[in-house]
């Protein structure tokens, strides 16, 4: 886990930048860069709570956007009955903790039956799960079903605009350092090298008389839950959430985003998900055809710079 | 020179100068034309894009400069959310059309109104927007959803038909179109069936109206998937046997074209029709004809009237969008000659139009056509209008 | 009673559709042990190819051969070009390239073709319905493709039970080293699988094509439904893929057809269908679940 000087450098170049995004956009004249840049947080999130199980567990999920969406829709099916629950269910304080708590509380239980399987069995439940989420919300029609369901006004947080789109950014910003925090406490822990040591060799841990199931399942749920949060961001940035969230292209998106910077580094997931963010964006302005350039770019990638861009930005 | 005086001897020569030679120099007006290029309903947007561009005149709209942004939902609400929110902020678009579908439509409009921006419907008009949900600045000049298929309604009623088994995509506009048939069909609903907006076969929906043995059919997919449905129809023995009514999204010229034979008996009802004797329909038509060399469909003749009721506003307004009320002032008065031909805004600002019963015919190059029958409903409004306190 | 055999009929219309599709992914992943997401590309360049040729020629079995041809051959040199890298690699680099590879053949297919729907019907001898049993007229069409379905499962069995190729290919999927140690040129006969498999996608796109719209992002509608097939029916077993597919087509379209009616005694027309249709799809994952739970190998599994 310890960076080199030159990630060192572009870890504080990289962070300058993000703080300093609102004025670089208003200084170029380009107000939607605040929107790429909370999404990017948003998304990075989301991969960073993914690589604490593909990248130090071992874990490959297929469904994560699974706990995405259940925060997104947590969100959202509290501020559409707000009337009748009252305004709390419009208060970022009150919700937010519980489009973690839901994903989380799901996770135990869909983690216990995923973790029975491993290698590409595991890769397929979770999947499994995954759509049968998609299609539970599809087939909600009184939440909007494939078309989605809307949030009229962001969730409420004191002293903040809800149409205020430099302060949420900041705030995906806070949530984004909040949860790189958290998961380098994390690895440094003891619970982090019991799944490193999960990741490497599970036999030699249960030899040690390490009981692999509840760390595993530990992790599930923690990522989920972290990923329950990037949900809720995801939500209040679009004011919309749609099955879209939940479809397995985004867990494959997400799957991709971590591939693509490096598994198992924190950072590389970071990066990773803001490549694909602002890739996407960048090409999407450039040409109508921009997959044509994204899918060559994602073959070269595994096929040239095996531990992604965080891992080429190490050298060696 | 004290400021007073300054602005005075500008006005003097705004005065003198000729207006459109004035603003032709400020940046062109953008309007936001969100819209579905790809997929099934691919054609729906080209269609409506293609028509409202041949009404731009030397780049000009109402002798106002303008600049059309295009951009392609893909009949995704997310998508076309992130484009609206790009058109407002980057682009700062006031004036947005375009929407073909109304899950796109539900999903992007409190965006654009909520921002203050106008929008101005080339096809969707779901009822959540027409009734209680209606809104200033938000102007259809298509139809109202339930009305295109009262007219069928009406149509299967004219027909004789006692029986009717009825199928739609499960979203918005599907959901308007099974409301909007049985409020003027008197008839008993032999069964009812939502599909889904994505789906593409339809074999079980087919054993189902076998088993079911109703009069007549009525369905509404619009599009591609109109294709799709036509055909599987006549391929599970069900075309001929079980006569279908439908309003024009299940069966325009581009679908008519697609299915050839199988569309022949089927009893559609629109707004406008491309055999319709009037000039600004005969020109446009010709027009369309010459510049992209096939028939415009109804979508088209949507989009054009569009393009036409927002020149007419524009040339009230002065080519002026910020002060909404102006505009609005300047759109209700619909001082346009439609494709269509009677053509005013109801109070909900959805249109008040006559509707008409089309049937394909072979003509006389062998070919196939939609050729219009008569009329079916007058001075049709829509059922949303009371609801509407604007 | 008539209702259901006919929906019988759809779930087997389906299932051998999808046998087609499972057969080639299943042998890929046996043999090379390779995840292959593209496999859904292949299936619609097979549709494109095919409906292009079609509404060029005016003959159906010509776009037929238009689309087996092309399917096979992009898919060959797809293998040459890229996968055959990956077949080392790690479950997670082939996902995130064969990606990659979705996203080009998808925008490549759109720059091509347009993003509007092909449409080119079946031939006329192919069209129209026959009764299958008094009253009950089934579309030709369909039943075609049941048959064709069922004759190249055959013909796979026979294939792979009784030919030298087949004997190959068994003992590559159960013990890879072995057969490259046995001097067989494992490079050729992995390249040889891989136009199988894409060939059968492409002869399913095709078929499909004139029931269907072909259009961008059909690959991947299929293709996670396969990837069940597969699931269920045991990776790498060719066997377990007919089965899985025909369990995959009848629970998919049974569920579909009755549930809705079910559902409507007690909700509201359009809910009732939206929650049918929600809860159809969900059946086949659920399934797929349960089996993974239950065996996780699969029902038919290929290295027992």
């Amino acid at each position: 886990m310890r960076e080199s000087p030159r990630q060192i450098i572009v870890l504080a170049i990289s962070f300058a930048l993000l703080a300093a995004l609102p004025w670089i956009a208003g200084a170029v004249g380009r107000p939607d860069f605040v929107t790429l840049g909370s999404q990017a947080c948003v998304m990075a999130i989301a991969a960073a709570s993914l690589d604490l199980l593909m990248g130090r567990t071992g874990l490959p999920s297929f469904g994560h956007a699974a706990w995405l969406g259940l925060g997104a829709y947590t969100v959202g099916i509290l501020a559409f009955h707000a009337r009748d629950l009252g305004p709390w269910a419009l208060q970022a304080w009150a919700v937010w903790p519980l489009a973690v708590l839901v994903p989380a509380a799901l996770a135990a239980v869909i983690g216990a039956l995923c973790l029975r399987t491993s290698g590409i069995s595991f890769i397929m439940i979770t999947l499994a799960f995954a759509q049968m989420f998609f299609f539970l919300f599809v087939a909600l029609k009184t939440y909007g079903g494939d078309d989605g369901l809307t949030l009229r006004r962001r969730s409420t947080i004191p002293g903040i605009a809800p149409r205020d789109d430099v302060a949420f950014f900041y705030v995906c910003l806070v949530a984004l350092v909040l949860v790189l925090l958290l998961l380098r406490r994390v690895a440094a822990s003891r619970f982090g090298t019991v799944l490193d040591g999960i990741r490497q060799n599970e036999r030699r841990m249960m030899a040690m008389g390490l009981a692999p199931f509840p760390y595993k399942l530990a992790a599930f749920v923690l990522s989920a839950a972290i990923a329950g949060l990037a949900g809720a961001l995801h939500v209040n940035l679009f004011r919309f959430a749609s099955p879209d969230v939940l479809h397995w292209t985004m867990s494959g998106e997400l799957m991709v985003m971590v591939v693509l910077g490096g598994l198992g580094s924190l950072w590389g997931a970071v990066f990773g998900a803001a490549a694909m963010v602002v890739l996407h964006a960048v090409l999407a302005q450039w040409t109508e055809h921009w997959q044509i350039v994204l899918g060559p770019i994602l073959v070269a990638v595994v096929l040239l710079a095996r531990r992604g861009v965080w891992g080429a930005l190490g050298g060696k | 020179m004290s400021v007073l005086t300054r602005r005075a001897a500008l006005a003097a020569a705004a005065t003198l100068a000729a207006p459109a030679i004035l603003r032709a120099q400020a940046a062109p007006l953008k309007i936001g034309f969100v819209t579905t290029l790809s997929g099934p309903g691919g054609y729906l947007g080209a269609d409506i894009r293609d028509a409202f561009q041949l009404a731009i005149e030397n780049n000009t709209l109402g002798g106002t400069p303008v600049q059309l942004l295009v951009e392609d939902d893909g009949l995704r609400p997310a998508q076309a959310k992130q484009i609206v929110d790009r058109f407002l902020k980057t682009e700062r678009v006031k004036l947005f059309t375009g929407v073909v579908f109304s899950n796109v439509m539900e999903a992007i409009a409190p965006d654009v109104l909520d921002e203050g921006g106008i929008y101005v419907s080339a096809n969707a008009g779901p009822s959540s927007l027409a009734g209680r949900g209606c809104h200033r600045n938000y102007f259809v000049v298509s139809w109202q959803n339930d009305t295109l298929h009262e007219s069928a309604g009406e149509n299967a009623n004219r027909l004789g038909h006692k029986r009717v088994f009825v199928l739609a995509p499960n979203y918005p506009a599907g959901r308007d179109a099974i409301t909007g048939f049985k409020r003027f069909f008197k008839g008993e609903i032999a069964g009812e069936i939502y599909t889904r907006l994505d789906q593409t076969d339809y074999a079980a929906e087919m054993a189902q109206i076998r088993a079911a043995n109703p009069d007549a059919v009525f369905q509404f997919h619009p599009g591609g998937l109109g294709i799709a449905f036509i055909r599987q129809y006549q391929q599970a023995g069900l075309g001929g046997r079980i006569p279908m009514v439908v309003s024009s999204p299940s069966l325009d010229s581009t679908t008519l074209n697609a299915v050839g034979d199988a569309a022949l008996g089927i009893e559609v009802s629109a707004q406008w029709n491309s055999d319709f004797d009037n000039p600004v329909s005969k020109k446009f038509v010709a027009d369309f004809q010459a510049r992209y060399n096939r028939i415009p469909t109804y979508y088209a003749s949507q989009g054009f009237d569009t393009a036409l009721a927002i020149a007419a506003a524009l040339r009230g307004t002065g080519g002026r969008v910020d002060d909404t009320e102006a505009f609005r002032r300047e759109m209700l008065k619909a001082n346009f000659q439609a494709t269509r031909g009677k053509f005013r805004f109801g109070p909900n600002q959805h249109p008040i139009q006559d509707w008409y019963a089309i049937r394909p015919e072979r003509g006389a190059d062998g070919k196939l056509f939609l050729k219009t029958q008569g009329r079916v409903l007058a001075d049709r409004g829509d059922a949303y209008a009371e609801q509407c306190k604007i | 009673m008539i209702l259901l055999l006919e929906q019988l009929l759809n779930g087997l219309q389906f299932g051998v559709m999808l046998f087609l599709m499972a057969a080639g992914l299943t042998l890929v992943f046996g043999i090379m042990g390779l995840i292959n997401l593209a496999h859904g590309s292949l299936y619609m360049i097979g549709a494109y190819a095919a409906a292009w040729a079609t509404l060029q020629t005016g003959s159906f079995l010509l776009g037929l051969l238009a689309g087996l041809t092309a399917a096979a051959v992009i898919g060959m040199a797809l293998e040459a070009a890229i996968l055959r890298r990956l077949y080392a690699r790690e479950h997670l680099d082939q996902v995130l390239a064969t990606f990659g590879v979705i996203l080009f053949c998808n925008e490549a297919v759109a720059m091509i073709f347009g993003r509007q729907p092909l449409m080119a019907g079946p031939p006329a001898w192919l069209s129209g319905s026959v009764e299958i049993v008094p009253g009950v007229p089934y579309p030709v069409y369909r039943l075609a493709i049941i048959a064709t379905g069922l004759v190249v499962a055959a013909g796979l069995y026979l294939l792979i039970s009784r030919t030298r190729i087949g004997m190959l290919v068994r003992a590559g999927a159960t013990h890879r080293e072995l057969v490259g140690a046995l001097g067989v040129r494992i490079g050729l006969l992995y390249t040889a699988v891989f136009g199988l498999g894409a060939l059968l996608a492409g002869l399913a796109g095709a078929l499909t094509g004139p029931l269907l719209a072909v259009q961008v992002g059909m690959g991947e509608r299929i293709l996670i439904t396969t990837f069940v097939v597969i699931v269920i029916g045991g990776l790498g077993s060719v066997r377990g893929a007919l089965a899985g597919a025909m369990l995959v087509g009848m629970v998919d379209t049974l569920t579909r057809g009755f549930l809705p009616a079910a559902l409507r005694a007690v909700l509201p027309a359009s809910e009732a269908d939206a929650l049918g249709s929600g809860l159809s799809s969900m059946a086949v994952f659920i399934l797929m679940a349960i089996v993974l739970l239950w065996r996780p190998r699969g029902l038919f599994p290929a290295h027992a």
